[in-house]
């Protein structure tokens, strides 16, 4: 097992190398700058700023400068927001994303795991179809639209929840933030748990310990429930890394302080360092998941074994 | 009402009465007034030299106060700055401060201190962003581009309370640029201790009516009155909080659940719906922004005035006002927008008063003799903008009046905004685009003074007349206010005819501002410091 983690953090190492690299040049063949406002700059602030940030050298030096910075955990200055370093500006944001994305991952993982395993246990009645009708609305229905109709909703129309901000960090002002966060996973996860629960209440086993008389409760819950998480722990990887790294619609729509907003920005901004400190921790993220999925998967199906 | 029935077990004694008198008092004098505003963005930076956007000077403003200032009509007022007087020949400005101007941290305001943050700024080390609104102070250009030593700029401490402000040239307006963001002042001890880390609450020392307490990134930014402020007594909140609101729609819904009191920039589209739901806290005035379309003048056919003409004059910009800005823009037919009182109503294109019917007319006579358009060639055009759903209503109304009045087939191109703008300033080639201007002072040379021909960054259109040139270049010796007010004149009804610069719209100011807030006047620079600003309970 310890091999197995120490040999998949070996492989992470080139990968997050070559995303680095990837993402670094990409970034640069897009036209404009980091200064590249609607009101343009004269030549020589222009070249003040390009100067300040070495940005005027040549373009495999800069790159030279970044992977040698980055390796030692400086990932430069933000050039947007030009009183603080990429590393204080995630580090700032990144708990509320956090907080946020945790809460909405466990909300979605719980609530899918349930309804999925309810609607396969009543194959076809109507409890199974209300379920999969929701979570298709769930699924498509953008959370750029579930989020404003909530606010109008809960804020506006019955003021019982604030329409935004973080506020002092308390339920009041998750709650709407976390459902919209929250739902579309949840939908996602009910449609696997069902799919698979269903397969799972047909296996040989789980027909072998209904044969023993256990009770269905024990079938469902020891029995098929364990085969049945596979694809539900599969997809959790990718989702929550999603989720962890915070979400640029909610976190505009209620105005949260996450770090999410920084991808969509930073790149719109071109801010090439925050855009490579965000792509750089998306990728150690998905990588750290996908590990800790494996792993799970392990404990949950005896077939598979990391020796 | 808690308050006062606690007291009514306060008849079963004097001393209970005379406690619970004392306990109201103290609540009254601790009811804070607090003013929540909306910001358009993040702000990048809460360093002076750094700032550049409107967002960020609304808060360098509150916090920083300039020689002079502008108070909430948009006129100028004195700052540290008690009184000032200029040159005969508008070249030196000396400035007399006043001896109770404080920091935050107690220590006063000096004369010193303005030539300090003023040479800060224009250093090429410091890297500033809009150091070229003080280009026009002696030597700041050759400072600026690292030719001259920063000690040779034009600026100097008689004494602590005199401050003397040379000038490469008559600049009437240099006034307006004191007042600017870029001229804020900037305490030299606090940044030799802190570096780059000094504009950071509980670090950041500055001498304006608010000081910097508390920053949330993209969650808020809280000011608190500054005890140490010269006029504190005149200053009526106790802390202002301003929160970044970059969805327009989530701002609204922000000022609909009542959490933010003051809001900018929201869908013009909603206008309608708003003013039925909020009556007098909607607030539309005119702005200084004319949004327009340039012509490259370097891509033939577009290099020919009469096409250009013609394309401009088939533009109904009424439906445009109308249809796609509710109303909230007015059709702008000038380089300018009215509302600059020393430059007085703008000169228009000679067409702009003619009827629809009768532009049109002469529209199609003169595309004829440019060989295009019905009888002529076929031409096909791009329309470059950046991406917004306005812009795209815009650019397709416009595409659709090209096609109805000429039969031309037209593209619409759009990128994001840093793209956009990215590709203009580099030179790229193109046929129209779209862009806009606010004049970063109130005088009608700092917007006409971009279309001069030596003007590389902002002549996105390449305008190159050498009468136009000559008309500005006279207005930079003219000492005369209102000869050089005429010649400003002259040259933007030149810009006006040549039509390189197709002026659209101006823009409006849009603010939903609760009835509760006190203070707040509309004004076409869109000057709200929360100084003047207050609210009732």
């Amino acid at each position: 097992m310890i091999f197995f983690v120490l040999r998949r953090m070996l492989s992470a190492v080139p990968t997050l190398f070559v995303v680095a690299t990837l993402s670094f040049f990409l970034m640069r063949f897009a036209p404009g700058g980091p200064f590249s406002l609607e009101r343009p700059l004269p030549p020589e602030t222009m070249a003040n700023l390009m100067r300040t940030y070495h940005l005027d050298e040549p373009l495999w030096l800069q790159y030279v400068y970044y992977i040698r910075n980055a390796l030692v955990g400086d990932f430069g200055p933000s050039y947007v927001y030009k009183d603080s370093t990429v590393a204080e500006l995630i580090g700032s944001g990144l708990p509320y994303s956090l907080q946020l994305g945790s809460m909405a991952l466990l909300l979605g993982l719980l609530g899918g795991v349930t309804v999925g395993t309810i609607a396969a246990l009543r194959q076809n009645s109507f409890i199974d179809f209300a379920v999969m009708s929701v979570s298709t609305i769930g699924i498509t229905v953008p959370n750029f639209v579930v989020g404003p109709v909530l606010t109008l909703i809960f804020a506006i129309g019955l003021a019982w929840l604030p329409a935004g901000g973080w506020g002092d960090g308390s339920a009041r002002y998750l709650l709407l933030p976390v459902i919209t966060l929250a739902l579309p996973q949840l939908a996602v996860y009910a449609r696997l748990m069902r799919g698979s629960m269903i397969e799972a209440l047909h296996a040989d086993h789980v027909r072998t310990a209904r044969a023993y008389g256990l009770p269905p409760r024990v079938v469902v819950v020891m029995h098929a429930m364990r085969g049945a998480l596979l694809p539900v722990v599969s997809y959790m990887g990718p989702s929550a890394a999603a989720l962890f790294t915070g979400s640029v619609v909610v976190e505009t729509i209620y105005s949260v302080p996450g770090i999410g907003r920084y991808f969509v920005l930073g790149a719109l901004n071109r801010d090439y360092t925050l855009v490579m400190g965000t792509v750089i921790l998306i990728a150690v993220l998905v990588i750290v998941f996908n590990l800790l999925v494996d792993i799970l998967y392990g404990l949950l199906d005896p077939r598979v074994r990391h020796d | 009402m808690s308050l006062l029935s606690l007291c009514k077990p306060a008849k079963f004694g004097l001393a209970l009465l005379i406690s619970c008198s004392a306990l109201l008092a103290g609540a009254s004098a601790q009811a804070e007034s607090v003013l929540r505003r909306g910001i358009v963005g993040e702000p990048n930076a809460f360093d002076p030299a750094k700032a550049s956007l409107w967002h960020e000077y609304y808060l360098m403003k509150d916090i920083f106060e300039g020689l002079v200032s502008y108070d909430s009509t948009g006129k100028i007022v004195p700052g540290v700055a008690e009184s000032w007087s200029t040159s005969p020949d508008d070249t030196v400005y000396t400035f007399k401060l006043r001896p109770d101007a404080k920091w935050s941290d107690g220590t006063a305001v000096t004369a010193h201190d303005f030539v300090y943050s003023l040479r800060r700024e224009l250093d090429p080390a410091t890297a500033a962003m809009d150091p070229r609104l003080q280009f026009p102070i002696k030597n700041a250009r050759a400072i600026n581009k690292g030719e001259m030593p920063a000690d040779q700029l034009g600026v100097r401490a008689i004494d602590d309370h005199n401050l003397e402000i040379t000038l490469e040239r008559p600049t009437p307006y240099y006034i307006n640029l004191a007042a600017h963001g870029t001229a804020l002042p900037v305490n030299r001890a606090n940044i030799e201790k802190d570096g780059s880390k000094f504009a950071r609450p509980g670090t950041l020392v500055s001498n304006g009516p608010f000081k910097l307490v508390e920053h949330v990134s993209n969650d808020h930014i809280t000011l608190a009155k500054n005890e140490a402020y010269w006029d504190a007594k005149n200053v009526k909140l106790d802390k202002v909080i301003f929160t970044p609101l970059v969805d327009q729609a989530a701002s609204v819904r922000r000022f609909e659940a009542r959490e933010i009191d003051m809001i900018t920039g929201f869908p013009a589209a909603e206008l309608g719906r708003l003013r039925k739901a909020f009556g007098d806290e909607v607030r539309v005035s005119p702005s200084l922004t004319v949004e327009y379309y340039v012509f490259d003048t370097r891509q033939p056919p577009f290099d020919d005035i009469r096409l250009r003409r013609a394309l401009s004059m088939v533009i109904d910009r009424d439906f445009l006002a109308k249809e796609i800005f509710y109303d909230s823009a007015k059709p702008s037919y000038s380089m300018m927008a009215p509302g600059i009182p020393a430059y007085g109503a703008p000169s228009k294109v000679d067409f702009a008063d003619l009827s629809m019917i009768d532009r049109e007319d002469m529209a199609l006579e003169l595309m004829k003799e440019a060989g295009y358009g019905p009888g002529g060639k076929p031409l096909d055009i791009t329309i470059r903008y950046s991406t917004s759903a306005t812009n795209e209503q815009a650019a397709t109304a416009i595409a659709s009046m090209w096609k109805e009045a000429f039969g031309f087939n037209v593209t619409l191109h759009n990128l994001d905004l840093a793209s956009h703008y990215g590709y203009l300033q580099q030179g790229g080639e193109f046929q129209v685009a779209r862009a806009s201007r606010t004049p970063e002072y109130a005088d009608a040379e700092a917007t006409l003074s971009l279309d001069l021909s030596s003007q590389k960054t902002y002549n996105y259109g390449r305008y190159n007349n050498p009468e136009y040139d000559a008309l500005l270049a006279r207005s930079y010796t003219e000492a005369d206010p209102s000869v050089r007010s005429a010649t400003l004149h002259k040259a933007e009804s030149l810009l006006m005819h040549d039509q390189v610069i197709m002026p659209l719209l101006n823009i409006g100011n849009l603010w939903m501002v609760a009835s509760k807030v006190e203070g707040f006047h509309d004004n076409a620079l869109n000057e709200h410091p929360s100084k003047y600003l207050s609210v009732s309970e």
